[in-house]
């Protein structure tokens, strides 16, 4: 009757900066730990907005070059178009329950999600970890991530 | 189809670990049903199980985990010390209420 099925554990790459594409990472950890799964959780590139202090309250998506938001790439670019499209967005995560950003992270920690930035990317960003939310396990390199990962069922966000 | 043996009777359980009628839920029951999963009730379990049950007897659904931290006041970290690896299905199952339809 046990929900786990032996040591089964997921990693979870996320690499985009936009509110849209920082929901599926968090969402699938969640739900990993809820079903007794191991998860861990690596930033890079963009995906770092989401673990930057000042940057995870702050996310934002875009209808341009998003063909799925169903608006004219011309009609995207008018200034406030990405205001006002981020700002539904938040309204309609919330009113299906779901936490904004900032709150989702510390949900997953509390969960037992492990939370890890990218070196490289924390790097050329010119961060240090005095930037970052202080739930990181720790920045680490490509190859930390490998023996980290070992035997996950990895995903690309 | 597994079933919960106790004090002479036999309940369906469904391939969760579910109650198939969840009307032979009773405290033993989820005592019994606790014991599966290794787990003893303690007074804190029973606000949880309480609270999950009110909120299905009022609107005929399981709480999200989310739910039970952000309306019934139980912190994440303890939902997951109270009802250790998987406490998604595991807090409803011993409620004896359905599974939890939302993602969080």
């Amino acid at each position: 009757m046990s929900e786990t099925t032996g040591n089964r554990k997921i990693a979870i790459i996320c690499s985009k900066g936009t509110l849209d594409m920082a929901y599926p990472g968090l969402v699938l950890a969640n739900a990993a730990r809820q079903a007794g799964i191991d998860a861990m959780l690596f930033f890079t590139f963009w995906g770092l907005d989401m673990i930057t202090k000042k940057k995870l309250s702050k996310m934002k998506v875009t209808p341009v070059g998003n063909p799925a938001m169903g608006m004219p790439n011309i009609v995207g670019v008018i200034p406030g178009m990405t205001m006002m499209a981020t700002s539904m967005m938040k309204k309609k995560i919330e009113a299906i329950d779901i936490p904004p950003i900032d709150e989702f992270i510390e949900m997953v920690h509390d969960a037992g999600v492990k939370l890890y930035g990218c070196r490289m990317s924390v790097d050329m960003m010119g961060l240090t970890e005095d930037d970052l939310i202080p739930q990181l396990e720790g920045v680490i390199t490509a190859m930390d991530f490998m023996d980290l990962s070992e035997g996950a069922q990895t995903i690309f966000v | 189809m597994a079933t919960l043996e106790m004090a002479g009777t036999s309940l369906e359980l469904d391939d969760d670990g579910f109650l198939v009628n969840r009307d032979e839920w009773s405290r033993e029951v989820a005592e019994e049903l606790a014991k599966a999963d290794d787990i003893s009730l303690t007074d804190r379990h029973w606000e949880v199980i309480e609270f999950v049950r009110g909120w299905y007897a009022e609107k005929d659904e399981s709480p999200t985990l989310r739910r039970i931290t952000k309306v019934g006041g139980i912190p994440t970290k303890e939902l997951y010390q109270l009802f250790p690896e998987g406490p998604g299905k595991k807090v409803a199952r011993i409620a004896g209420t359905p599974k939890p339809e939302g993602c969080v």
